[in-house]
């Protein structure tokens, strides 16, 4: 016992040791860590705990326990509606965003490096264009100005303009086309820079060693060479496809047409901002932290068992 | 798969080659995913150098026939105009973005500068969770922070959008990552050596030779800063963005359809002119972005 106290305080005093000796260094990372617990650490909680009361901002928060959640599972349509779209176009928009950054990474790899550089701004500048993605109502516009619908008119396919944007059929599909154009972005830029950091070694003995085609040498030596990348890129993607919102707001207005665009995010920004009921706000907020979340350590262990 | 019958080249590498057919494919597909991509942003390209004759053209054309720089014109006017004042917007918007991207570079080096460098109890533990923020969208704090602003009576000043954005977890992950690799160590015991204080190590070893990383830094947070239309935290008309007063133009009509794409083709050179100058810097430092367990 006494052994074992004395185990203990010689630990305790190493880490002290080693803290005064670091003195310097909490002093570097104080003004990111104050901010971060602050605006990261401190909502995340607080949503939480917001979550079980009723608040309007006006008054102090009440406390109703799990009446919120109750609410959102139970009897809001709308919230299954947004569950049911944001799910869609998570998986959709997060697989086929990651695929084709790796596939267009790879396929670049071996251009010429000028080529490369050009294709990789003409690969990422959609990501990084911000509002840009507003064009996309112009070409889809709902008159017959549109390009898109003048286009299918010349072309016979079509004989009035589609207003495509207030179409409950075709609201989600653009949407995830809209999402997957603007999807090649920082995780496309890990895998590019990966790749190019692929030992050609490995690459030459894996030949030797019976390598017959290049889809054999990706999943071989490539994929399991660039596989910190990979599950980086994977986080990126999830974390963005469940973050869906802004661009339905700008693109198919809020609330879309019978809610065909609605999502998470959309419906929380409704009871956040415009409804004031901060308390089911920060519940609807909580689902969405614990689901992005667990589908990322879901996925996270998935590529670490399939890609070794 | 016809590529079966191996063709290794003779000579430099000894690496199986791509059969013609799978060529072909690369290079289609590349082609068709080039021009999805670009199609859109050529289209913003164009309708800025529309006349106003073709920018209202029916059938409406894809690209521009005589090009004039009638917009632009448009845009000056719009910006010196004493009865909507545009200069005030963006203004706003470069404030926020200088103000925002240099205080964040500095922020995010001192911070991957102790995580990576020294080996103080509890590094691990904050660098996880900075690693677990990166697995969340930053939507989820949003009402919340709303609610702590009100408290500060801090909503509805630039402050509102920019302090949040010092602390972008991508940033300080992508910034500890590389600094972790490419820092060497024995630098900076020399210069501790001949005397030399934290903050010297930081302005005049560390920042230079992370130049990389924090160029990186720089254009994620351009992009982020520039385009911000500082969403629910900003209400006062003299204080929102350059991106909210270019939706008013946009969804203003007729009169202003020239000026508003002028001005879409300037918000987009920004984001994508850096990325241009730096490219290289940007994926040096994504080389060390992975994540392992």
């Amino acid at each position: 016992m006494i052994l074992r106290m004395e185990k203990f305080s010689k630990k305790w005093e190493k880490t002290l040791y080693r803290m005064k000796r670091n003195k310097v260094a909490y002093l570097l990372i104080l003004p990111f860590f104050a901010l971060f617990f602050v605006f990261t650490v401190l909502p995340v909680i607080s949503a939480f705990f917001y979550g079980f009361t009723y608040y309007n901002v006006f008054q102090d928060p009440i406390w109703v326990g799990l009446e919120n959640y109750v609410k959102l599972l139970l009897y809001d349509d709308i919230y299954g509606t947004a569950l049911k779209n944001t799910f869609i176009f998570a998986i959709i928009t997060a697989p086929t965003g990651y695929i084709l950054s790796l596939l267009v990474a790879w396929f670049i790899n071996e251009l010429p490096r000028r080529v490369r550089s050009v294709c990789v701004l003409i690969f990422y500048a959609p990501s990084i264009s911000g509002s840009a993605y507003v064009v996309w109502k112009l070409l889809f516009s709902s008159d017959s100005y549109g390009y898109v619908n003048a286009f299918l008119i010349r072309l016979g396919l079509i004989h009035s303009p589609i207003p495509w944007f207030s179409e409950v059929d075709y609201i989600l599909p653009l949407l995830i086309a809209v999402q997957i154009w603007m999807s090649m972005g920082t995780g496309f830029l890990s895998f590019v820079a990966g790749l190019k950091c692929v030992d050609r070694t490995l690459i030459e003995a894996g030949a030797i060693d019976g390598v017959r085609n290049r889809w054999q040498e990706l999943w071989y030596i490539t994929l399991p060479s660039i596989k910190p990348q990979l599950v980086f890129g994977a986080v990126l993607s999830i974390t963005g496809a469940f973050a869906v919102g802004e661009i339905s707001t700008n693109l198919a207005g809020s609330p879309s047409v019978r809610y065909a665009g609605h999502f998470i995010a959309n419906h929380m920004q409704d009871y956040g901002s415009i409804r004031y009921e901060m308390g089911y706000a920060c519940a609807i907020a909580t689902m969405l932290f614990l689901m992005t979340l667990v589908c990322n350590k879901v996925i996270n262990i998935v590529l670490n068992r399939t890609i070794k | 798969m016809n590529s079966l019958k191996k063709r290794t080249k003779r000579g430099k590498s000894k690496r199986v080659s791509r059969s013609l057919g799978g060529d072909i494919f690369v290079f289609t597909v590349l082609g068709m995913m080039g021009l999805f991509m670009a199609l859109p942003l050529i289209y913003v390209i164009s309708n800025a150098f529309k006349p106003y004759g073709e920018l209202f053209l029916f059938p409406p054309r894809f690209l521009v026939r005589h090009p004039t720089l009638e917009n632009f014109k448009q845009m000056g006017e719009a910006l010196t105009g004493s009865w909507v004042p545009f200069s005030r917007y963006l203004f706003n918007t470069v404030f926020i973005t200088v103000v925002g991207v240099v205080l964040q570079i500095l922020i995010a080096t001192c911070a991957a500068y102790g995580l990576s460098k020294f080996d103080f109890p509890g590094r691990n533990f904050l660098f996880g969770t900075v690693v677990y923020a990166l697995m969340f969208p930053a939507i989820v704090t949003n009402v919340p922070t709303y609610l702590l602003f009100s408290r500060l009576h801090m909503i509805d000043t630039h402050w509102a959008v920019i302090l949040p954005a010092l602390q972008s977890s991508m940033g300080l992950y992508l910034m500890k990552q590389f600094m972790e690799q490419s820092l060497p160590d024995v630098l900076l015991e020399a210069a501790r050596i001949d005397g030399a204080g934290e903050l010297y190590i930081i302005f005049k070893i560390v920042l230079p030779l992370m130049k990389p990383a924090w160029m990186t830094l720089g254009i994620l947070s351009i992009q982020a800063l520039w385009n911000t239309t500082g969403g629910n935290f900003i209400y006062s008309e003299n204080l929102k963005t350059l991106p909210v007063a270019l939706n008013q133009i946009v969804q203003s009509g007729v009169a202003r359809t020239g000026a508003g794409a002028a001005i879409s083709l300037c918000m987009l050179i920004v984001p994508i002119g850096t990325f241009i100058l730096s490219q290289n810097q940007v994926i040096e430092t994504m080389s060390t972005s992975g994540m392992k367990e």
